[in-house]
């Protein structure tokens, strides 16, 4: 059964090192997602993965065989391209049993395969017509029915659903994943956007620099970030300068600017003195009128309001005049006026402390 | 170019009747000089055809030199397309170090000279000097064997250029899906990359079937008894210019004013046919024989495909053509060098044609780009909507007619309307209109590559339409430009045919032509030292400009 391990894979590009001693296991029958940013090498890792480029390094094992050497079209996979990959000469209908007539199943087969497959997407109009008379939409629906088709158990997305419209995306989002459960398959998704993994993936692998920051389910990368990086680009979070003043047991106090003081847990092993940022997610901060003495109140102004439909932002100028954000469910909760003096507090155990990073926030949280 | 006049002119071509103005001037041109004078000039003498048409033995003569040219360029165009499409892949997927250089090898029949490239083969083939020597006597003699030889040697490089491009134009990304979907190199080239890159494979072979079909210059200098429509149409002129005549006028107008009349009209059908037909032929994507395909897509199967494809290459097209310069390496250590040089008898004439057409080339060349441009832009922009459609097609007929055919065709119009006009402006018409789709067809299709909304995002930036074309289009199509004035100039250079045809007046392969066929008593020596001249100078003026655009793109 398709499992995939990676076992300290390295790809150079040149001087680039485009995926970085990456050792990884993805599970069988995994909805597993690679995030991160433009660059950041998730694509390389995938056609790695896929056989498209050899790795400079390492092992790379789909079940229990060694692929490094096995061409990509003896690796039982199918490959859903960011840009379709749509042969442009062939019908819709012939892109999808392509994979069973070149792997020698005789017509009826093929054909039998192609129709369960289009039955699957949902897609049985116009199969005589040609990709570039498809919609986006619909050229996806043939790119994952056709990599469907080819009987693989590991199925390969490289940003899948990056060329489509907001609408469109949510929706083929919960198909895929739905039809991947349905069929057992093990599926490996490459994205850029946060939300599309945390929505669909069992697990997601959180990249930078060609290295994996994070492993975890979405609620772990979301409720328990080991970094600042993933801290900051799963979500949003506040980040906050410090000094470590007095640690005591798991509680850390933290000095911020202007002398506030204020507590977390500290679960990264910070030491008493120490710089440190503060990261504290926007839905997380309680926020009253007027000053209020509380654990980890802090007095603030609020700059700005924005209506977001679901939620209201708050931009807040704290006394100390660091800014935060602040989001509050727009229908259920109390609204607040630009100007106005509020309190903000937050739950020690809700706010993560990490060691502030030798090349500065700006480059720690770098997208590019 | 003074800031002054440059934003007067910029200014001037925001005025929609200067801009048009340019523009039908560019469409009135390429109708006088270079679509209309080769038709008119058949219309011409068609009256002159019912002379013929009575005498049985000539017409089937003629029929028969027809039929020889198609089968040639039939049989030529397909293996050349077949030798390519192996050759081209190797330029584009190897990785050795020496696939560069390679690359600019399979360039180099295109810089010979097309008559002395025949002369090449001849002396490779034939002469006893040549790979003859291994086997004792003459392998291939002047015949249709050797003419198809030749053709598919001068026709190597311009498919191989055009599926290279083709190749690299292509998305990458069709064969790795076609991979990941299970299917070996082999199935994947087979039912993907062929069919995806099909127009390209049409446009290689049509561009090889013209050029076979249009030489005249190197084919006579190989084809012996055997007689096709372009030699025809040249031994017909050389038997009215013979003292005594050996034909009449009427004849020689008639016969020519058929063949062609008929090399026209049936390559016209081909090419219709090839279009249509090429496009619903499809390679059989529907059948795959997933065991066979895998053994020959890995290991042994793909080193002996490279193999061939490289003896191929080195054997029938690099070695033949480069083998005249053998013999020019012999001269270096005799007196013909110094005899050569000092322009003492036959070399007077020689010096003066190697002027003459290089000066015809670089005008030629120079026009081409005034006309042309703006043409490539009409193509390639639809800026004249309807008319630009139809003028796309009829660009490329010129190339289609036999360039002996057109010289005729053209001294016929031009005599007969403007009997005064000079025989150096009937040989730059010629030269003109032989070589125009060459430069339109790759700027119109540079042009089509460029994005509009980078032009439009230019207008909108305050540029005016020339401003556009200085600032934007030029420099994202100078390489596609610098690569159709190399193809106009070499053509230029190279062209025979036509020009003995049109005119009495001498460029260097038509004395190279007198030399070959003893009409000037020349040594193999001279010969030999003359095609390696014209070959070294050739060569020097393509690397001078390879080297101006060094380092910044392919041409």
């Amino acid at each position: 059964m398709p499992d995939v391990r990676l076992v300290n894979v390295t790809k150079k590009f040149g001087k680039i090192v485009a995926v970085d001693n990456v050792s990884l296991h993805i599970y069988d029958k995994e909805y597993f997602s690679l995030l991160g940013p433009s660059g950041c090498g998730k694509t390389t890792l995938l056609r790695l993965i896929a056989g498209l480029i050899q790795p400079d390094e390492g092992e790379i094992y789909i079940g229990d065989r060694l692929v490094n050497d096995v061409p990509p079209e003896d690796r039982d996979i199918g490959f859903v391209f960011q840009t379709f990959a749509l042969f442009p000469h062939m019908t819709a209908w012939n892109n999808v049993t392509y994979g069973p007539r070149v792997k020698g199943f005789d017509v009826r087969k093929a054909e039998t395969i192609g129709h369960e497959v289009l039955e699957m997407v949902r897609l049985h109009e116009r199969l005589d017509a040609f990709p570039n008379e498809l919609s986006g939409g619909m050229m996806q629906r043939i790119a994952v029915a056709r990599a469907l088709a080819a009987g693989a158990k590991l199925l390969l997305l490289d940003e899948p659903l990056g060329q489509l419209d907001a609408k469109v995306r949510n929706e083929l989002r919960y198909e895929i994943r739905r039809m991947t459960k349905d069929l057992e398959l093990t599926a490996i998704h490459v994205t850029h956007d946060q939300s599309e993994a945390m929505a669909i993936s069992d697990r997601i692998a959180v990249m930078k620099k060609g290295k994996i920051l994070q492993v975890g389910t979405p609620q772990e990368l979301y409720i328990n970030p080991q970094s600042i990086f993933v801290a900051h680009f799963i979500g949003e979070s506040n980040f906050l300068e410090g000094y470590v003043s007095n640690i005591s047991g798991k509680t850390t106090i933290i000095e911020l600017r202007g002398g506030i003081k204020v507590q977390a847990v500290n679960n990264k092993g910070v030491k008493g003195g120490e710089k440190v940022l503060l990261a504290i997610r926007p839905e997380i901060f309680t926020v009253e009128k007027g000053k209020k003495e509380d654990k980890n109140a802090i007095l603030g102004r609020i700059e700005r309001v924005t209506f977001e439909g679901t939620n209201v932002r708050y931009e807040i100028r704290l006394k100390n005049q660091d800014l935060i954000v602040i989001v509050k469910p727009s229908l259920t909760g109390e609204w607040f006026n630009m100007g106005e003096e509020v309190t903000v507090s937050f739950p020690t155990e809700k706010a993560h402390v990490f060691k502030y990073p030798d090349v500065g926030l700006k480059e720690e949280i770098a997208v590019e | 170019m003074p800031k002054k006049l440059r934003e007067k002119l910029d200014r001037l071509s925001s005025k929609p009747m200067v801009k048009y103005g340019v523009y039908l001037t560019s469409v009135v041109l390429f109708f006088a000089l270079i679509l209309l004078p080769p038709i008119l000039g058949i219309i011409i003498k068609w009256s002159a055809m019912g002379k013929v048409l009575g005498d049985g033995e000539l017409v089937a003569r003629i029929l028969n030199a027809m039929k020889n040219s198609f089968v040639i360029a039939l049989l030529v165009s397909v293996l050349d397309v077949a030798a390519g499409i192996p050759m081209a892949w190797f330029i584009t997927r190897g990785r050795s170090k020496w696939i560069n250089f390679l690359d600019t090898l399979a360039d180099v029949p295109f810089i010979v000279p097309t008559a002395v490239l025949g002369y090449s083969l001849l002396l490779f083939w034939h002469k006893p000097d040549g790979i003859s020597a291994f086997f004792g006597g003459s392998i291939v003699s002047p015949g249709w064997l050797l003419v198809a030889l030749l053709h598919f040697t001068f026709s190597y490089p311009i498919v191989v250029r055009v599926i290279v491009g083709a190749l690299l134009d292509y998305k990458i990304e069709y064969e790795q899906a076609s991979r990941t979907l299970g299917a070996p190199p082999l199935t994947t080239a087979r039912t993907v990359t062929l069919g995806i890159i099909k127009p390209s494979l049409i446009a290689a072979f049509i561009l090889a079937f013209a050029r076979s079909i249009s030489e005249t210059g190197a084919t006579m200098m190989v084809a012996g008894i055997f007689e096709n429509g372009p030699v025809f149409i040249q031994n017909m002129k050389n038997a009215v210019s013979a003292q005594p005549p050996q034909v009449s006028q009427a004849v020689y107008e008639g016969s020519t004013t058929l063949a062609s009349i008929i090399l026209v009209i049936v390559s016209c059908l081909i090419f219709a046919v090839a279009r249509i037909l090429g496009s619903r032929l499809g390679v059989p994507i529907k059948k795959a024989w997933p065991t066979l395909e895998r053994k020959l897509s890995y290991s042994s199967a793909t080193l002996l495909r490279n193999i061939t494809t490289l003896l191929i290459f080195f054997i029938i097209v690099l070695i033949p053509s480069l083998f005249v310069a053998l013999p020019a390496f012999e001269a270096l250590s005799t007196d013909a060098l110094s005899k050569a040089l000092a322009g003492v008898e036959p070399w007077t004439e020689y010096w003066q044609s190697l002027v003459l057409s290089y000066s015809l080339g670089a005008v030629v060349t120079l026009l081409n780009v005034l006309i042309g441009l703006p043409m490539a832009i009409i193509v390639a922009r639809k800026r004249l909507g309807n008319l630009s459609s139809t003028l796309n097609m009829l660009v490329d007929i010129p190339i289609i007619v036999p360039s002996v055919a057109l010289g005729v065709s053209l001294r016929f119009f031009w005599k007969e309307t403007l009997a005064f006009i000079p025989d150096i402006w009937l040989l730059i018409f010629a030269h003109l209109a032989i070589t125009y789709p060459y430069l339109v067809r790759s700027m119109s299709a540079a042009i089509e590559r460029i994005g509009i909304e980078l032009e439009e995002a230019s207008r909108t930036l305050g540029a005016k339409p020339l401003g556009v074309f200085r600032t934007i289009i030029f420099p994202l199509t100078k390489y596609s430009m610098f690569s159709g004035a190399i193809m106009v100039f070499t053509r230029s250079v190279s062209e025979t045919g036509a020009t003995l045809a049109v005119t009495q007046l001498k460029t260097a392969p038509v004395v190279l032509v007198g030399w070959v066929k003893g009409k000037v008593v020349a040594t193999s020596l001279e010969i030999g030292l003359g095609c390696g001249f014209l070959i070294l100078i050739s060569f020097i003026i393509l690397l001078a400009l390879r080297l101006v655009v060094r380092g910044k793109g392919r041409y």
